[in-house]
């Protein structure tokens, strides 16, 4: 049975990156190939004798279908320089992103890379970083032909202007795990020596209580010094701002046990509460680090520079010079080639310019523009080589602009956690409790036991379940969005989920998806044309010309004469005699036929057959996924795009909505004020440069990018466009996340309650202290992992 | 009993080397990648006739 099945697979898929094979596929040493890009990885790593890679992994390649990208700016040493991690004059360490890396196949691959070239002398893989190191001898191989080795085998890295700046985007958590061994150690400790009192002396065991009781202390000291330091200076700065956060509360306990420990091993009166200070400390810190856990490859803070590339091509005198971005100057003439983007406002000297400006303006069919016309920054060439002329500085064009527009930047969000919203009546709550103790006590008359009640609520209160209840379930959640491909930018963001009532969705690029297309044909075409269209695009490799191959549905291989392509315009050969004739408008001299999309026209012998019109197409599931968020959810349709798609959308969106088309980034970025002006919690779902405003006023902000190596613009969760038929179960889920926080916030009150009802009588016990702190922590960390991976496993995520 | 104080000072003592020897090991960078040594252990060194997936 195994066998069948894998016999089946190698007959449909591409043997390097299991793609389907499509029309005519390659073939070569009896394995199909599905494009000529997987043939040629797998000739090379042949060659190399690697072709082990294929052993550890059924189809462990990348599709290859995609061009190259030109790397010879890296020849420039300035941009190099920039680049690397290390260099002397014989070797040179760099690292690498490179979003391929997915299996342990490219573990072995890209760690046996001197094997291909024996100029590089180690290299090392990150796998969860998706990071490759590699040190290199660069007298013999230069980087950038290093980088054309990694791009020949299928693992072109990832090099971006962020890259170059290379800031701050290390997370260093390492204060934080030191702050915790440090507490575990001392926690560890002083219960040891703890456990001679809470399991009863002997007679000559007390000489030595009042030495462990001085060692206790001594161990409580760093963990009260170093590992909360933090606690307290927040609980400083809260104070200091007038708002009551959890930390203050936290902070006040950890400093009375302290206190009391203290004043209890000096005086001789007791031994003190430092294990249980300890314990404390262990635990916040355990939920704090659990809390900061982030994603180490995406990047939620991207600007306008990761989606611009390192360098552009500058024509001078001298001819062609790959220049890094910093160093375009007014009046500079650049090249951009088919697929590059437009650096920077520029003027149109020479050449046929059709630019796709869909990522920062949500239009989605390429605009042309005329010898003369102002192209502006973001736009995306498509078609033959254009030379421009720069007319405004990077920083300030158009693009640019929009990103560093005032308006963005304000909305710093502030998200209202439920913790935030408990802890400024916890604290008021636990201190009137504990000086209600005390005077109880000292109006008695005791006043031992006033001051032994209130130090104890407040030692007993200290929230540390509460502190982390969130951050675990938070987590947990965030790891089921993870492997659901979802992912959230902090714990933080699934709190604001779940307060979501409006959605608000862009249409293209987000409820339709860029790759995949529906074609349509207007006029007719018999039989027999079929197969000369279908003759001449399967020389193609142009995604329309793939979509027109598949729409045909013919087969024939009768033989084209006189071949002809020309990028961006179309093709032309002569098939059985007659001339076939395949592309734009302008290509067939067809005067100016307004048209929305892309629409490629048929000429077959001077008579025109008829045209193809593509479109993006709905995602999977989208009619189902409106279906599922109608009965709680206000759904808008915000778009920049023209509405000539509007009858069927309003098919789709429930009758209510408002379906809105032609706005600008600003007018998006108003319409989600003017929702929240109306008491509305909205989340805006876009994915483009036109949505980067109104992405960052929503409440909350899901960016869809099918690609997320790729630049998305800055929000609070990325959604793979995979996952986009799920959503409405990520919704879901996030309200019974927040439940769960709920729920664990009940069980810690009820620990709460127990504690207090003995401390504030004034007897409460060391030994029962230091057992009920683990407990409710131990209690509160298994209820909120195994609620949230039930209720997960209830929406079948 | 004096025994008692030579004892707990030695482990006490033992415990800091090992507290050291953690934070050493997060210096060293060796907790940074936790994932990727697990696979690369498994590769064979050079061609064998059946590799496991």
């Amino acid at each position: 049975m195994a066998v069948t099945k894998e016999k089946v697979q190698q007959v449909e898929k591409c043997y390097h990156c299991g793609d389907k094979i499509e029309e005519t596929g390659y073939h070569l040493d009896e394995h199909d190939f599905c494009c000529l890009g997987c043939q040629t990885v797998y000739q090379v790593l042949q060659n190399g004798g690697m072709q082990q890679y294929y052993r550890y992994n059924q189809h462990p390649g990348k599709s290859n279908k995609e061009k190259q990208a030109d790397f010879s700016y890296l020849d420039e040493p300035q941009i190099a320089t920039k680049l690397v991690d290390f260099k002397d004059d014989k070797m040179t360490i760099i690292t690498f992103y490179i979003p391929a890396i997915h299996c342990s196949s490219c573990i072995w691959l890209l760690e046996n890379l001197y094997k291909l070239n024996p100029n590089v002398l180690q290299s090392r893989v990150d796998f969860m970083k998706k990071q490759a190191s590699i040190t290199f001898n660069h007298t013999l191989l230069p980087l950038k032909d290093l980088v054309y080795l990694l791009a020949n085998i299928g693992y072109d890295p990832k090099i971006t202007l962020q890259d170059v700046v290379k800031e701050g985007n290390k997370n260093n958590l390492n204060p934080l795990v030191a702050k915790i061994a440090v507490a575990g150690f001392c926690f560890g400790n002083s219960m040891l020596f703890s456990f001679p009192d809470y399991f009863g002396m002997g007679a000559f065991e007390k000489e030595y209580a009042s030495f462990f009781g001085y060692i206790n202390l001594a161990f409580g000291l760093p963990v009260l010094l170093y590992c909360a330091s933090d606690y307290f200076k927040s609980a400083y700065v809260s104070l200091k701002q007038k708002r009551l956060n959890l930390d203050v509360p936290l902070a006040l306990g950890i400093l009375v046990l302290f206190l009391r420990s203290a004043f209890e091993v000096i005086t001789q009166t007791g031994a003190g509460f430092t294990d249980t200070l300890c314990s404390l400390v262990f635990f916040i810190l355990i939920g704090k680090w659990v809390q900061q856990r982030t994603y180490y490859h995406i990047s939620f803070e991207r600007d306008y520079r990761s989606y611009f590339p390192v360098a552009v091509t500058l024509l001078t005198e001298e001819g062609d010079k790959p220049v890094q971005l910093a160093d375009v100057h007014i009046g500079d003439r650049i090249l951009v080639r088919n697929n590059e983007i437009i650096p920077a406002d520029a003027i149109l000297l020479k050449g046929d310019a059709a630019i796709d400006f869909s990522f920062v303006t949500g239009e989605s069919s390429p605009v042309s523009k005329t010898l003369g016309e102002i192209i502006y920054a973001g736009g995306r060439q498509t078609g033959e080589a254009i030379e421009l002329e720069v007319i405004k500085p990077i920083s300030q064009s158009y693009l640019t602009k929009l990103w560093n527009n005032e308006n963005y930047k304000d909305y710093d969000k502030h998200f209202q956690t439920f913790v935030n919203f408990i802890s400024k009546y916890f604290t008021v709550v636990l201190l009137a409790i504990a000086f209600f103790a005390a005077l109880y006590w000292a109006v008695d008359g005791s006043a031992n036991r006033a001051w032994g009640a209130f130090t104890a609520v407040l030692i007993i209160a200290c929230p540390c379940a509460l502190a982390l209840s969130s951050p675990f379930t938070l987590s947990a959640a965030l790891s089921i969005f993870d492997r659901n491909k979802f992912y959230v930018k902090n714990t933080a963001a699934i709190e604001q989920m779940a307060t979501i009532d409006t959605l608000v969705f862009d249409k293209t690029g987000t409820i339709s998806s860029p790759k995949a297309t529906s074609i349509y044909f207007e006029g007719s075409l018999n039989t027999n044309e079929k197969t000369l269209v279908y003759a001449v695009c399967r020389n193609s490799s142009h995604p329309l010309s793939r979509e027109i191959v598949k729409w045909l549905d013919v087969y024939s291989d009768v033989p084209v004469r006189d071949f002809k392509e020309l990028p961006g315009k179309g093709m032309e050969a002569i098939v059985e005699g007659q001339v076939v004739k395949i592309g734009s408008a302008s290509f067939l001299n067809i005067g100016n036929i307004k048209s929305d999309g892309s629409v490629v026209f048929i000429r077959v012998d001077e008579e025109l057959k008829g045209y193809f019109t593509m479109e993006q197409a709905w995602r999977d599931g989208l009619s189902a996924l409106i279906e599922n968020f109608k009965p709680r959810y206000d759904l808008h349709l915000i778009s920049g795009d023209n509405d000539r798609r509007l009858d069927a959308l309003k098919l789709i969106f429930p009758s209510e909505a408002c379906l809105m088309f032609n706005q600008s980034p600003m007018e998006k970025l108003g319409r989600i004020q003017k929702f929240q002006q109306a008491g509305k919690h909205v989340c805006m779902i876009g994915d483009g440069l036109n949505d980067a405003g109104a992405l960052r006023k929503a409440d909350l902000g899901i960016a869809v990018s099918d690609d997320i190596n790729n630049f998305s613009p800055g929000c609070d969760a990325i959604l793979d466009g995979e996952s986009f038929s799920k959503l409405s179960d990520f919704f879901a889920f996030s309200k019974d996340a927040v439940k769960v926080i709920h729920m664990s916030f009940g069980i810690s009150l009820l620990y709460n309650i127990i504690g207090l009802s003995f401390a504030i009588q004034g007897i409460m016990s060391p030994l029962f202290a230091a057992i009920l702190m683990p407990i409710s922590t131990v209690t509160i960390i298994s209820f909120t992992s195994l609620m949230t991976r039930w209720y997960a496993k209830r929406h079948k995520l | 009993m004096e025994i008692m104080y030579i004892l707990i000072g030695c482990s006490v003592l033992l415990a800091l080397v090992f507290l050291c020897a953690f934070f050493w090991a997060n210096k060293s960078g060796q907790h940074d990648d936790t994932y990727t040594p697990s696979v690369r252990i498994l590769f064979d060194d050079e061609t064998a006739e059946e590799v496991e997936k």
